[in-house]
C-alpha cells in the first residue's frame, strides 16, 4: 500500500504566542517552528504500517515556504521514503491546501493519505475532510487506532461520546489524533540518512490551482486578559466560597 | 436569508448543544433544523418544541460523514446559511461539506458580530481571529459552550425527508463512557482532575467531589493518556471546551492547551501543590495544598454545609 502524509510547518506548540500589538497578526519572525504535532502522529502511523508490511512506499508533502524543508527532512528521518516540498510564501486557506493536496492524490494515487487533525497555528481542523470530499474518499478523523483487515481499514476514532470504530474501503483519508501512537524521535544516523532521500521542490504555480483568499482576516487580538485573584487558608473557607456561588448560580 | 442547523443527537435525543448554536444563530434569519439519523423521533419533537426553529427535517442518516454530508450538501441550495456545533459531529461534517461546495468553511465560532463576520479562537485561544465571510453560503460551526440555550415553547412543522443515501463506511463498534454526571460541554459546574490524581482509583476524588456539586467531570491530556480517565472528559485544545460558571481544577498545571478549553469559564478555583502552577496564577480562587488531604475534606465540608443539587 502505497501512503501519502501532508505535514504542517507550524509555531512550535511550546511557544507561548505573541500577538502583534497592531492587529495584523500573530508574531512569527525568530519564533521557533516545528512539525505540527498531530502530523507527527500520523508520520509515526505511516512508518508503523509500513514496519507492519503494510506500506510499499512513504511520500510526505508540506506546503509552505522554503523552510518547511525542515520539517519534511524529519518525517524522513522518522521513516518515510521521499518528500515534496510544494512551495510558497503565501499563507493559503485551508480550502486552497486542500485542493493541493487533491493535485498531489491525482498525481501519486495513493491507497492511504495520513493527515493531523488539526493544525495548531490556525486550530482548522478541515483540511482532511476537505480533501476526502475533493476526492470522494470515504474518512476516518480523529483517529486513535488503525489496524489494516482484508483490503480496508477498521479505524477507531476519539469523539464527543467516548469512541466508534469504522470499517472503511481502501482508498481512504485518515486524520490523527494524539492518542494514535507516540512518535519517535529520529536518531543521528536516520537524520544523517535523510538529507540523502528524495525531496523535490516544486512552486505552487505547477499545479494550476486557484490561491485566492475567500476570507478576509480583519483583525488578530488577544483574548481578554483573567484578572489575578487570591488564594484562600483552609477548606473551610473554600467550601464556604463554593456553597455561596453554586447558591447564587442561575438555574438553567 | 436562512439557515439551515444540522442538530446533533446523542442516543436519539437533541444534544443540549443544538439549542445554544441556535440561539446563536437565530437573528441570522429563519431557522430549519435538519435531523439526521435513525430512531430520531424524540430528537425531532424536540427540536420543534424550541423557540426559532421554523421547520424541522427528518432525514435517516447513515452515522459516516461522507453519506450525511450528501444530504447537506442536496439540501443545502436552498439556504445561506450550513450551520452545525463544534463537536466532534459537526467538525468531521461540515469541512466535507464546504468543499461540496467550493466554500471556505468558518469554524469555531465564538461571536458573531454580523451576518458576515465572525470572531473565533486560534493558536488554541491564545489570540482571536476576526473574519469576514462574503461568500454566497456560509458554512460554519460554533461553540456552543459560548451561547445560552434557545427557550423551549414552540410547535414547527416536522417534514420527513425520503433521500437516498450511500457509503461505504460502516460503524463496527462504539464504545461510550457510562455517565450519569451531565454533559461536559454545557455544563454549568465542571470538577477537573490532571495527572496528579495518580491512578484511576483515586480519580473517583473527582468524582465524588463532582457528583456532590451535581458538576460534569473533566481531565487534563496527561490524565487521559495515563489511563485515569476517559477520552471523553478531556478539556482543551484537543479535547472539548467548556463554558462553565465554575470550574474546579484539581491538580491541574495549566499548560497552555489545556486553558484553551476552559477560557469561557466565569469563575475558576485551583487546588495545586504549586503556587506557581499557571492555572494558580489564574485562577479566582486558589488553595495551595495536597489534593489527597484537601478533596476529601472538601467534600465532606461541602456535604456538611448541606450542599446538594
Ligand atoms: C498538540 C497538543 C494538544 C494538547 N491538547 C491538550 C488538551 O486538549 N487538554 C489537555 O489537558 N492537555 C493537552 N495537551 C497536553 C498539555 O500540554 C499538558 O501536558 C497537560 O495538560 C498536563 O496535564 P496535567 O496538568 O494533568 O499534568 P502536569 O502538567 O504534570 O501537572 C500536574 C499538576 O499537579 C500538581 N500536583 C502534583 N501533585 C499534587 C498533589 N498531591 N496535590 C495537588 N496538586 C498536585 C502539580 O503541581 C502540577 O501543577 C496537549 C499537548 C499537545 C502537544
Ligand atoms: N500547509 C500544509 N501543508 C501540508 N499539510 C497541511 C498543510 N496545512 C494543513 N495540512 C494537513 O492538514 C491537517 C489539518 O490541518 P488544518 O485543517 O489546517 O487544521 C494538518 O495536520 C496537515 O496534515
Amino acid at each position: 500500500m502505497k501512503i501519502l502524509v501532508a505535514i504542517k510547518r507550524v509555531v512550535d506548540h511550546n511557544v507561548r504566542i505573541r500577538v502583534r500589538p497592531d492587529g495584523s497578526g500573530v508574531e512569527t519572525t525568530g519564533v521557533r517552528m516545528s512539525m505540527n504535532p498531530f502530523c507527527k502522529h500520523a508520520v509515526e502511523a505511516a512508518v508503523q504500517l509500513s514496519e507492519a508490511g503494510h506500506g510499499d512506499e512513504i511520500v510526505v508533502v508540506s506546503i509552505g515556504p522554503k523552510a518547511a524543508n525542515d520539517v519534511i527532512l524529519t518525517a524522513l528521518a522518522m521513516g518515510a521514503h521521499r518528500g515534496l516540498l510544494i512551495e510558497t510564501d503565501a499563507a493559503l486557506e485551508t480550502l486552497a491546501i486542500a485542493k493541493l493536496l487533491a493535485k498531489v492524490v491525482d498525481e501519486e494515487a495513493p491507497d492511504l493519505v495520513l493527515l493531523g487533525k488539526q493544525a495548531v497555528d490556525d486550530d482548522s481542523n478541515h483540511v482532511g475532510q476537505m480533501l476526502a470530499a475533493l476526492t470522494n474518499r470515504p474518512q476516518a478523523t480523529f483517529a486513535s487506532e488503525i489496524k489494516v483487515v482484508g483490503q480496508g481499514l477498521e479505524v477507531t476514532r476519539e469523539i464527543d461520546s467516548g469512541r466508534e470504530t469504522l470499517a472503511l474501503p481502501l482508498p481512504a483519508i485518515v486524520t490523527a489524533d494524539l492518542r494514535l501512537n507516540t512518535p519517535r524521535n529520529a536518531a543521528l544516523p536516520q537524520v544523517m540518512k535523510a538529507r540523502s532521500k528524495p525531496l523535490a521542490v516544486r512552486p505552487v504555480a505547477d499545479f494550476g490551482v486557484d490561491l485566492a483568499p475567500r476570507l478576509v482576516i480583519e483583525t488578530i487580538s488577544p483574548p481578554p486578559e483573567r484578572l489575578a485573584g487570591k488564594t484562600v487558608a483552609s477548606v473551610t473557607e473554600l467550601a464556604g466560597i463554593i456553597a455561596s456561588d453554586l447558591s447564587t448560580m442561575e438555574a438553567l | 436569508m436562512s439557515v439551515l442547523l444540522v442538530a446533533d443527537i446523542d442516543q436519539g435525543a437533541l444534544a443540549p448543544a443544538s439549542a445554544r448554536v441556535l440561539s446563536a444563530i437565530a437573528g441570522l434569519g429563519p431557522v430549519d433544523v435538519l435531523v439526521l439519523g435513525n430512531d430520531t423521533d424524540a430528537a425531532a419533537a424536540e427540536a420543534a418544541n424550541l423557540v426559532g426553529v421554523a421547520r424541522v427535517l427528518v432525514a435517516k442518516g447513515l452515522v459516516a460523514a461522507d453519506a450525511d454530508a450528501d444530504v447537506i450538501v442536496a439540501l443545502s441550495s436552498g439556504y445561506h446559511f450550513v450551520v452545525q456545533s463544534a463537536g466532534s459531529v459537526g467538525r468531521d461534517r461540515m469541512p466535507r461539506v464546504a468543499a461540496r461546495l467550493d466554500v471556505m468553511p468558518v469554524t469555531d465560532i465564538v461571536q458573531i458580530l454580523a451576518p458576515n463576520r465572525f470572531v473565533r479562537p486560534i493558536y488554541a485561544g491564545n489570540a482571536l481571529q476576526t473574519v469576514r465571510d462574503d461568500q454566497p453560503i456560509h458554512v460554519l460551526t460554533i461553540r456552543a459552550s459560548a451561547f445560552r440555550a434557545a427557550a423551549t415553547g414552540n410547535a414547527a412543522p416536522i417534514q420527513r425527508l425520503d433521500l437516498a443515501m450511500q457509503s461505504s463506511v460502516r460503524l463496527i463498534a462504539t464504545h461510550r463512557t457510562p455517565s450519569d454526571t451531565p454533559d461536559l460541554a454545557t455544563a454549568q459546574v465542571v470538577v477537573g482532575g490532571g495527572v496528579a490524581l495518580g491512578s484511576a482509583e483515586n480519580f473517583q476524588l473527582v468524582e465524588k467531589l463532582a457528583k456532590k456539586l451535581g458538576a460534569a467531570i473533566g481531565a487534563t491530556r496527561a490524565a487521559v493518556d495515563a489511563g485515569f480517565a476517559p477520552n471523553d472528559w478531556q478539556v482543551g485544545q484537543t479535547g472539548k471546551i467548556i463554558a462553565p460558571d465554575l470550574y474546579i481544577a484539581i491538580g491541574i498545571s495549566g499548560a497552555l492547551q489545556h486553558l484553551a478549553g476552559i477560557q469561557g469559564a466565569k469563575k475558576i478555583i485551583a487546588i495545586n501543590t504549586d503556587p506557581e502552577a499557571p492555572l494558580v496564577k489564574l485562577a479566582d480562587v486558589a488553595l495551595i495544598g495536597d489534593l489527597f488531604d484537601i478533596v476529601p475534606k472538601l467534600t465532606a465540608e461541602l456535604d456538611r454545609l448541606g450542599v446538594k443539587r
